[in-house]
Formats: structure tokens, sequence, C-alpha cells
């Protein structure tokens, strides 16, 4: 019996059109578009100017808070400006525009591929390293690492949980990752172990990719304490309380943190990162992104500078399809369609979904027939049916009651719903209007 | 027979003692509630719309005869004449205020501001303003789902389908602000009617620079300043590319309709104005043609 999440899930089509295709080292922009939000938190401040030569890793932009992350350039060249460009938010966001000359990276990274395996840095050196490496967690949420290796003082961190789950059908990034870099993550998980004083890592993979887990088994022998855990096939198993119930059977309770159960997840692309921030000084500047769908001519797996236009990834696999019906930034549960191909990539950028005409047709808004197929849907226990209607008639204390913050916006109730309801835009238009309520509160005490 | 007298007496019996008990519970419990407050209740329009800031009608009756004073109090839709009846039953002096009317800061029409995508999403402009800047090339622009033509009880807001975006019936909206609330874009705004119904205003709420605007709509504010600098009451001020004409310092002279280079200023309910250039032409012609004449005339009167 594999481990999998107490309550809830769907499990929409796989769809891994792009699976064992080998990471390509994506062609460099003429143009490197870096946005100056790439993670939860405060945009990074610029530290550039027009006209500034910069290196690939030159340090561009600052942490604009606690809560934020530092950027580093992903090309050489010269700054052009500093501008807005429309990103992945469907909103113009403040980036900086760099003119690319040549591909010259900084002097302290170390390029060479052979495999440091000793650390012999301080936990709290190690925290600092990665900060300065601008790393955030690259699941899609983009929280910056540093802040997350650093539980408040009322918690204590027992176990350290990598999530190699990908459940997002079409996604197929970390699992290329693990397939080729096996060695190197299993050292940046035991980094990520000595940050945050453990002994114990737990990786969890789902079980529709047996090679990478056999080969994660395999590596995870010559580590001390690194358990590999083969999870079913289910969405949301990637989500954070959900891969920690199923692999340390602990639930996280109504409105508190992750960390309250002692665990410390983190996803395999990050500890990647961390490996190549701590041993081979190299921050956080390109990263591995899928670009599929079903009418494109070659779905591919790419290793891509962070500003690198959408259109072009898109059109090294082929070029955009006739019946391209929609472009999705992300998975096809919780990704997000693009205005246009402009949009630059982003550290969080995992995938680009090219969904055909019919794929994107979405069916005619019905009455809710009171199924309950959404409440049975729901891996936080919720009740999508209501919510929603509460959302619709603008009830939001009645909704902080019924736990809208609990919401993960997974979408498991929209893509269940018989009735074709938008059940998770009016939850995720309630949950900001709560989370504002809350904050306003708040702010008054 | 004695089992159905022993039956009605028990019964009625508990019926005495529920009523006396009833009785003593009206009387002790009882809350003494100001009859004003019905009275005034009574002369409202019982819409319930909430336009004047209270829960309901009841809400606003309750305010009106505690607060003391009918200051800041007003009701959108029963207008003056309520507010004089209200007045009366409390012994107060009602408040004069201006009438107010719903005005919609937006003239992205099919027409003006280009769709470069399409968005097929559930038909709310909260929901489309939570997901993206929506489909044209202006972020700030109304979304036209209709949030605000759901939102008003009274009819007095509807989609031009031709256009795109929603007009406001003047005779049925009562100010109530419901749709102003209603807006994800904050584009409605409720402003005084003017005198005559005539207002002035700027129908754009775009802060993007200039160039970006205008690019994304015909009839955009680009943050130029020139009405800033023709308006003679200092009525207009300009923030973050945008003008905005304070309501109550604006006298209705136009001088900043006839400026705006991109005819992103509107003035509702004016008279068509004499058309200018033929009067200059006429002028120019006229001039020329006097002038002579006026030279020999005069020494003619004067003699």
């Amino acid at each position: 019996m594999l481990k999998t999440f107490s309550i809830g899930g769907v499990h929409p089509h796989e769809n891994k059109l792009s699976a064992h295709q080998p990471i390509i080292k994506a062609e460099i922009p003429f143009k490197a578009v870096i946005l100056l939000g790439q993670h939860i938190g405060a945009p990074a401040k610029p530290i550039v100017a027009k006209g500034d030569v910069v290196k690939v890793g030159t340090k561009i932009a600052e942490p604009g808070g606690f809560v934020s992350a530092a950027i580093h350039s992903s090309v050489s060249g010269k700054v052009a400006k500093i501008d807005t460009i429309i990103d992945a938010s469907g909103y113009p966001k403040p980036a900086i525009f760099i003119d690319v000359e040549g591909d010259e990276w900084e002097e302290s990274i170390d390029r060479t591929e052979t495999l440091v395996k000793e650390c012999n840095l301080t936990s709290e050196e190690i925290v600092k390293k990665i900060a300065e490496a601008g790393i955030v967690g690259l699941g899609g949420a983009c929280f910056p690492t540093q802040v997350k290796l650093c539980p408040p003082p009322a918690f204590k961190a027992e176990c350290v949980i990598i999530n190699a789950v990908e459940c997002e059908p079409y996604l197929t990034a970390d699992h290329q990752l693990m397939l080729e870099h096996a060695e190197e993550i299993m050292v940046g998980v035991s980094i990520l172990m000595k940050a945050v004083k453990v002994n114990k890592a737990f990786i969890g993979i789902e079980n529709n990719k047996p090679d990478a887990i056999q080969l994660m088994t395999k590596v995870a022998s010559g580590y001390a304490g690194i358990e590999i855990v083969p999870l079913k096939v289910q969405y949301p198993q990637g989500g954070e309380k959900q891969l920690i119930d199923a692999i340390i059977g602990r639930q996280v309770a109504s409105g508190a943190l992750p960390i309250s159960t002692g665990a410390v997840v983190q996803n395999v692309g990050t500890a990647f990162a961390v490996y190549q921030a701590v041993q081979k000084n190299k921050p956080l500047f390109e990263r591995v992104i899928t670009v599929t769908g079903k009418s494109l001519a070659k779905p591919s797996n790419f290793l891509a500078r962070i500003g690198t236009p959408m259109k072009q990834l898109i059109d090294a696999c082929g070029g955009l399809p006739e019946d391209t019906g929609k472009i999705i930034g992300g998975g096809p549960m919780m990704g997000k369609a693009l205005v246009n191909t402009d949009v630059p990539t982003a550290k969080g950028s995992s995938g680009i979904l090219i969904m055909n005409n019919k794929e994107a047709k979405r069916g005619e808004i019905q009455p809710c027939i009171r199924c309950a197929k959404c409440v049975g849907a729901c891996p936080m226990g919720l009740e999508p049916y209501l919510l929603s209607a509460l959302s619709e008639h603008a009830e939001f204390e009645r909704m902080e009651k019924e736990r809208i913050m609990d919401c993960i916006e997974c979408g498991s109730c929209q893509f269940t719903c018989p009735a074709n309801r938008p059940l998770l835009d009016y939850c995720r238009l309630g949950k900001g209007k709560v989370g504002a309520m809350i904050r306003a509160r708040q702010a008054k005490k | 027979m004695n089992v159905i007298l022993i039956a009605v007496i028990s019964l009625g019996a508990i019926a005495l003692v529920s009523a006396a008990i009833l009785y003593v519970a009206s009387k002790k419990f009882a809350v003494y509630e100001d009859p004003r407050i019905a009275q005034v209740g009574a002369v409202l329009p019982q819409a319930n719309c909430g336009g004047c800031g209270y829960p309901g009608c009841s809400g606003f009756a309750d305010a009106c005869v505690k607060a003391g004073s009918l200051e800041g109090k007003f009701c959108p839709v029963g207008g003056q004449p309520v507010m004089t009846k209200v007045a009366e039953i409390l012994g107060l002096d009602a408040a004069a205020t201006e009438p107010m009317v719903a005005v919609v800061r937006c003239n992205g029409t099919c027409a003006n501001r280009p769709r470069t995508n399409s968005y097929d999403g559930a038909k709310s402009c909260a929901i489309a303003a939570s997901l993206y800047g929506g489909e044209t090339g202006c972020s700030f622009g109304c979304l036209g789902c209709g949030d605000c033509v759901s939102a008003c009880q009274f009819d007095a807001i509807h989609m031009n389908p031709e256009t795109g975006l929603p007009e406001v019936d003047e005779a049925k909206c009562t100010a109530c602000g419901a749709c102003a609330k209603a807006c994800p874009k904050n584009i409605i705004e409720i402003r005084p009617q003017g005198k005559k119904s005539r207002r002035v205003y700027v129908q754009c709420v775009n802060k993007d620079k200039g160039g970006v605007a205008r690019k994304a709509c015909a009839a955009a504010c680009i943050g130029c300043g020139k009405c800033v600098k023709v308006c003679p009451f200092e009525a207009i001020t300009l923030e973050n590319n945008l003008a905005y004409i304070d309501p109550n310092k604006c006298k209705s002279c136009r001088k900043c309709e006839e400026a705006c280079p991109q005819n992103a200023i509107v003035a509702l309910n004016f008279p068509p104005r004499k058309p200018k250039v033929e009067e200059t032409e006429a002028a120019t012609i006229v001039g020329a043609q006097t002038a002579t004449p006026a030279k020999t005339e005069a020494p003619e009167v004067k003699a």
C-alpha cells in the first residue's frame, strides 16, 4: 500500500508528454527581462542602473524586506532600462531589462562538473550562503528559502521532507532533474539537513516515476538519514500539507504553519539549487522548465536562464501550433493563462503548457446540483460549493468561519465539478478579501 | 365525564399559568424603544439599499434618532423630501445636501481600446481583476463583466453592448454607491450631479505613462497637464499621470474640455457650443471689410 494523504484529491490525466526528454540548455536570449517580484514577499530593490555592465551571476537586486530575496543576473551585458512588463500575474510589473553581450560569468562561480560532497560550513553559514544566492522555493510558490530554514523560535525542526512529487500533469522538470543530477540533489538534501540541524530526511516521489525512485534509492544509500518514499499518484500529492500527512502522518492544524509538525519541506529543484549555491558558489539564475502540449511538435525540458521570453522556448519546441487555445504558465491545475508570449521566465516558472482549442474550451456554467463531489475532492476538508456561494454573495465573515484561509487553491474542486462551476475562482477571490480583512483587523490591534 | 373535566381544568390551569408567566416576562424584560424610531422608519423608502451607510432603513432610523442631529445623514433614495419629513418628526434641521450621481470614468469603448486577448473565465469583474489586467492593453480600464449592473438595486446602470461600457441612467440613479463599491477598478465615482445636471469630469483612470496609455486606448488621459494649466479655478490636479477634477472647485467653465488633446475630459448635459472655427473666420472677413469703412464713417458722424 503506497502512502498518500488522507482526504480528498483527484486524479487528472498525467499527460507526461515530455518525460525522459533530456534537459536541453536553452539558448541565451538577446534581451533578458528580469522581474523584481519573483518571490513571495516584498519585491527586490534594484542595485543597478541604466548603462551598468553585468556578468552572469552579478547581484542586480537586493531583498526588499525580511521576507524577500536577492536577484542575480542570468546574462552578461548592459542594463538597458528598469521598466515594467506584463508578467505571469497578468499585470505590468517592474523588471530590469538587460541587453545581452556574450556569456561571461562571475569568476567566483565554480563551473566544473565534479561532485563536491563535503560541506564544512556551520548551519548559520549555510543559511547565509543560501540567502546570498537568492534561493527561493522552486516548487512554484517561491517562498524565500532562508526564511523557511529559520523557523520561528517556538518551533523545532525534526526532519526535512523533499518534494519530488511533481503531481501537476504535463510537468516533468523535477523528474528529469532527478534522472540527470541525483547525486547533486542528494548532497543538497544533506546540506539542508545540516542547515536545520536534523538527521532525517524523506524524499517523496510519485509512483509514476519508477526510474527516478530506483535511481534516487540507489544514490540515497550512500548518504546518512535519507529515505526515499514512493507515493500514490494522486493530485495534490505535492501540496505541502498533503505531503507532510502522507510521509510522516501528521496533520497541519487549521491556520497553523507546516513547521508546527516539525517538518521543513523543500522542493527537489530547490535542493539542487542549494547544492549549486553552497558548493559551487552559483546563485539562482537558471532552472529547468518543461515546455509541453498535445499539439506541440517537440515537448521538451529546458535549462533556461531567468528572463528568457517564453516565446523563445516555445519556438525551440517547434513554434506555437495553429490550434492553440491557451498558453498556460505552470501546470493545468494551478497554472495561469498568459496574455502573450513575451512574458519572461522567472524563478517560479516550472512549465509552459500549450493547450489546444479543444482542451482549453470551458464548459457552460450551470447551477450547482448539490452533488458534493467538490467536498469529496477537497484535500483540505473544506466545502467548496458553500465557500464559492458565500464568495458570490460577499459574505466574507462567514467565509472566515468556514476556514477559507485553509484553502490551498489546488483546483481539485473546479476540476471535478460536473456543472462547470468556477469554484476555485470564487474561493480565491473570497480568500483574498478575507485575508485583507484579517490583516486590517490585526493592524488595528 | 370526570376525566374530561379533570383534563379541561388541568389544561386550562396550565394555559393560565403560562399566560401569567408570559405577561410577567413581557413586562419585566421589555426593551424600551423610542417610538420615534418607528415613526422615522415609516417615512423612509424601505429600499434597504445601504446607500445611507447604515444597515437598512431601520438602521438609518435608529441612527437618526440616537444621534440627535441630522448632520452627515442623508437618504439618497428618498432625497430631500424624505429628509425634510424626518427632520419634522425629530424637530431637527434637515441638512441641505447636493444631489449626487454615479459617474463612469472610462471611455475605453471597443472602438477606442483594442482587445489583445479574450477572457473566458467566470463573468465577474472581481474575478477577472483577480486573475489579470484585462482583455486590452490598459490594465486600469473597465472589464465589462457587469458587476456594477448586478449591484444596482434601482435598475439605473446597464452595459451598452456596442461600447462594452456601463451607462448610468440619471433619472433612476440614487447615488447609493453600490456600483462604485462593486467595481474592482474604482472606475465609478459618486460625484455631485451639478446644476441642471451639468458636470465635467475626466473619463479615465489610467495611471500608466502617457505613451503606454495612449497606445492602449485612444481616449486615455496621458497626463500631459494641459487641463491643469488652463483651469482658472485650480480645480484640476495631476497625480500618477492622471488628471482629476475636484467637483467642489470646478465651476463648469469647460476650458479643460477644450484643452484636452485626447478628448478624455467630458462635459455632460451642456448645450452645444457655438462652432468656434466659423466665428473666427467670419470675424477676420468682417473685420477686413469694416475696418476701412469705419475710418471714413466716423468723420461723417462727427460732422
